[in-house]
């Protein structure tokens, strides 16, 4: 028995601890179960495709529409989540002021909040007889039922991962930095973007890719307001959700795949250039 | 408990021929030395000279990949280090930090399923050795760097180990009471009587508080002996450099007008 | 080093020297010296949530409440939204105990122990994190739907996973998987393991180990990571209405019940049933602030 435990041991040395085994018994069993052979059945339901039908179906001009959606609209409400979220983190990190506490707390209100009501009230603030909708309604800007509504919509669900990446590093940072470049005679302005934004570049970079990542895939809270056009405010996922109830199950696996696939990569992007930016940033 | 004995020994703790590597790096090369009952080793060294290494596997932390690790003539290498009868001192004391003092001291005590008065008494007992009896209820935030240490010193003492292993015991304490705590421990010990190795890079600590220096350096023992034979005879060029020994023999000259 | 220095900051505030007060007065004040920048930010920063977060919650309160109070009730007390409502609580609860027995093995394991795939294994775990919900269905179906690698086993045993109750507890779980890992990690992770590598050379047992020593350390980050997951798991909606079929009254959870009224223009009641969502999310948002608080 002793031995047996001795044995379980790598390069590095013995397991002093106990626990290995069943920790790492029931994290595969789990794991594997519940994500990997899921997960795995896409890989082997799209292998059943004949290459031709994958790329006749994944190069449909609605398909790749759905596509050009899903990702301009999460691009651009990933990029102004990461404009907001530095202002948040700034005002939340450097400021007092009464009701800080409770701003704090709200942040992560739209992940608390179930997508499909967010998708609702969403919808009904930005169409043309909404609160808000309305008022742009007069200059002749519609929302709701347009990319502008969907870019929104993604705002909404990516704005906490932006602010929650950066608020944690502009703590941390340490304030010799900025009075350094004060007593070098360098502006407030200067200083913060060439001293303290390049600090907050990996932050703001990470909480850019999840709010992306969160963006591509959103369901509940875009497709209220997306309206679901053909050709002009279908997003993605909605696609794969029309396709399954047509009982269209190729179609339907063909398009996750190539989302799947482009997400990952673009997660694999934006985590090598952080990890570029963080060695650059220790030397 | 399994024990083999291999050959004769007079010594409590012998290692030998043993070889390690990490990824590639020599962390013990054929280090061999012997550690008789009752005595006070320094392993001594610069960082990365694999001391800590040497101290890791007779406390069964890491395992060597080849030699024989011998404690009280037995072959230990594939006990777990929980049976090898040994405390072990952190380097950064590793305190259970949501217990109480008290509480560290009788963790030892209640694994081994001990009765309720006896881990009283020797709770009791232990704090007095420390001089820390009032301060049983506090938590190891509450104490000073110098108190933690006494604190570990005392929770591996609890189940009465046969030896005693400390990690850098001075490293995390203030330089202006690591002299007082040293004469503390090196009295601790002998009152104890346990034998004892600690791990140092510190010259001086390992010549004021030790019986026996054991110097290494890139994974290998260079010398070993009694502080005075390796100030006044270093038998390589590097332990005559680690040494300086002319520092030592200010320091020894300022110690015999004391006395 | 900063340990070193972190300690030694804690010995003289023991010995009660006041070197910190000292420090705190040395600090250069927080506030900016340009005003005008600070209220402008702030004031850009309360616009942008109130627009944002605020606004959609009082949409769905004045709407609940547009046809008044009567009609509040029917809407919430009616049949199909407490089946929905107890669905939605059936489907929560089992995903949070599912992750969280396995978000407290797996953080021990990953902190604990060195070996080969440690990284690999870290990243498996995030993937439900980068997928989309409606793929998080769609796997489902692909796997125990009629057309899945399992259907025929499955319909042989007579055992119906898609369309009913299992598959809409399968896919929470799925979408909420590394929850309460990711709140357990970085926690174990930076505790290092001296303090279970000590209890271990005393002789103690895993269990012993885990209830004594790590898991005091993780607690609150445990308790954090439920509520995380809680919100998650009650929300979900895409990955649930993929393969839960829309079946009222049974296979219908809250989120969902809510797309159908709002589909069938009740938007008063779709807006009634959405602020009961509301009230448990400004429910979880409250604990969550309040566990924060503590574990400060």
């Amino acid at each position: 028995m002793e031995q047996q435990i001795v044995k379980v041991k790598n390069k590095k040395g013995v397991k002093v601890i106990p626990g290995f085994g069943l920790s790492l018994g029931v994290t595969l069993a789990m794991l594997g179960c519940l994500v990997l052979i899921p997960l795995a059945s896409i890989f082997i339901s799209a292998a059943q495709l004949s290459f031709g039908e994958f790329i006749e179906t994944v190069t449909s001009r609605q398909v790749v529409s759905g596509y050009i959606v899903s990702f301009s609209c999460a691009f651009f409400a990933a990029l102004i989540n990461v404009v907001f979220g530095v202002i948040l983190a700034w005002v939340l990190v450097r400021y007092e002021f009464p009701g800080k506490r409770l701003m704090d707390g709200l942040i992560e209100l739209p992940f608390a909040l179930p997508t499909a009501v967010a998708g609702i009230s969403l919808t009904y603030l930005y169409s043309d007889q909404g609160w808000i909708g309305a008022l742009f309604d007069k200059i002749g800007v519609k929302i709701a039922y347009t990319r502008i509504g969907i870019t929104i919509a993604m705002v909404f669900v990516g704005i906490p991962f932006v602010v929650r990446a950066v608020q944690p590093i502009l703590e941390k940072l340490d304030r010799q930095y900025e009075e350094a470049a004060a007593m070098l005679g360098a502006g407030k302005l200067y200083t913060f973007f060439r001293v303290i934004l390049p600090e907050l570049f990996p932050a703001m970079l990470a909480g850019f890719g999840l709010a992306l990542a969160r963006g591509i895939g959103e369901y509940g809270s875009v497709v209220f307001i997306a309206g679901n056009i053909p050709y002009k405010t279908q997003i993605a996922p909605l696609l794969i959700m029309t396709k399954l109830e047509q009982y269209k199950y190729a179609d339907a696996t063909a398009i996750a795949l190539v989302l799947l696939v482009i997400s990952f990569l673009l997660m694999l992007v934006i985590n090598s250039v952080q990890i570029y930016m963080q060695r650059f940033s220790k030397a | 408990m399994e024990e083999k004995v291999i050959g004769e020994t007079t010594m409590y703790v012998e290692m030998r021929h043993i070889m390690k590597t990490f990824d590639g790096f020599q962390a013990s090369n054929d280090v061999s030395f012997g550690i008789e009952r009752g005595c006070l080793a320094a392993l001594l060294g610069p960082s990365g000279s694999g001391k800590t290494t040497i101290l890791r596997m007779i406390a069964g932390l890491d395992k060597p990949d080849s030699g024989d690790i011998l404690i009280n003539e037995a072959r230990v290498n594939d006990l777990p280090g929980s049976k090898r009868g040994i405390g072990f001192v952190f380097q950064n004391y590793a305190l259970f930090r949501y217990m109480t003092v008290a509480d560290n001291i009788a963790f030892g005590l209640e694994v081994q399923k001990k009765s309720k008065a006896e881990i009283k008494t020797r709770v009791e007992e232990l704090l007095e050795l420390i001089s820390m009896q009032d301060l049983g209820k506090r938590y190891p935030h509450q104490l000073s760097g110098g108190q933690r240490q006494r604190v570990a010193f005392a929770r591996a003492l609890a189940p009465n180990p046969q030896l005693l292993l400390l990690d850098e015991p001075f490293a995390a304490i203030d330089a202006k009471v690591r002299r007082e705590l040293r004469t503390w421990l090196r009295e601790m010990i002998e009152r104890v009587g346990v034998t004892s190795i600690f791990v140092t890079h510190d010259q001086e600590e390992a010549m004021e508080v030790a019986d026996l220096v054991i110097v290494t350096n890139q994974g290998r023992v260079e010398q070993m002996g009694t502080p005075d034979d390796i100030c006044m005879h270093p038998e390589t060029e590097f332990v005559a450099d680690f040494i300086d020994t002319a520092r030592f023999e200010a320091l020894r000259a300022v110690e015999g007008k004391k006395q | 080093m900063s340990e070193k220095k972190k300690q030694r900051m804690y010995d003289q505030d023991v010995s009660g020297d006041g070197i910190h007060s000292i420090q705190k007065v040395i600090e250069p004040p927080k506030e900016s010296s340009r005003p005008v920048i600070k209220y402008v930010l702030i004031g850009v920063s309360v616009l942008f949530l109130f627009v944002m977060l605020i606004l959609p919650l009082i949409v769905v309160v004045v709407n609940a409440l547009g046809d008044g109070w009567a009609a509040y009730q029917e809407a919430v007390l009616d049949e199909y939204t407490v089946k929905a409502l107890m669905l939605t609580l059936l489907a929560t609860v089992t995903a949070v105990a599912v992750n969280t027995i396995f978000g407290v093995f797996s953080a021990y394991l990953l902190s604990k122990f060195y070996f080969r795939g440690r990284q690999v294994l870290a990243s498996l775990i995030d993937i439900p994190f980068s997928i989309s919900p409606v793929i998080a269905g769609l796997v489902f179906i692909l796997t125990f739907g009629n057309i899945g690698w399992m259907g025929d086993f499955l319909k042989a045993h007579d055992i119906k996973i898609v369309f009913a109750v299992p598959g809409v507890i399968l896919a929470t779980i799925f979408v909420t998987f590394p929850f309460v890992f990711r709140e357990l990690f970085p926690v174990l992770n930076a505790q290092g393991k001296d303090e279970e590598e000590a209890a271990a050379l005393m002789g103690a047992g895993g269990f012993t180990i885990f209830r004594r020593i790590t898991f005091p350390h993780i607690k609150w980050a445990l308790l954090y990571g439920v509520i995380l997951c809680t919100a998650r798991a009650m929300g979900e909606f895409g990955a649930v209405s993929v393969i839960s079929g829309h079946l009222r009254g049974k296979t219908n959870t809250l989120p969902l019940h809510v797309e159908i009224l709002y589909n069938e223009f009740n938007t008063t009641a779709a807006f009634a049933v959405s602020s009961i969502l509301v009230l448990l999310a400004v429910l979880i948002l409250i604990a969550r602030n309040l566990v924060e608080w503590k574990k400060k």
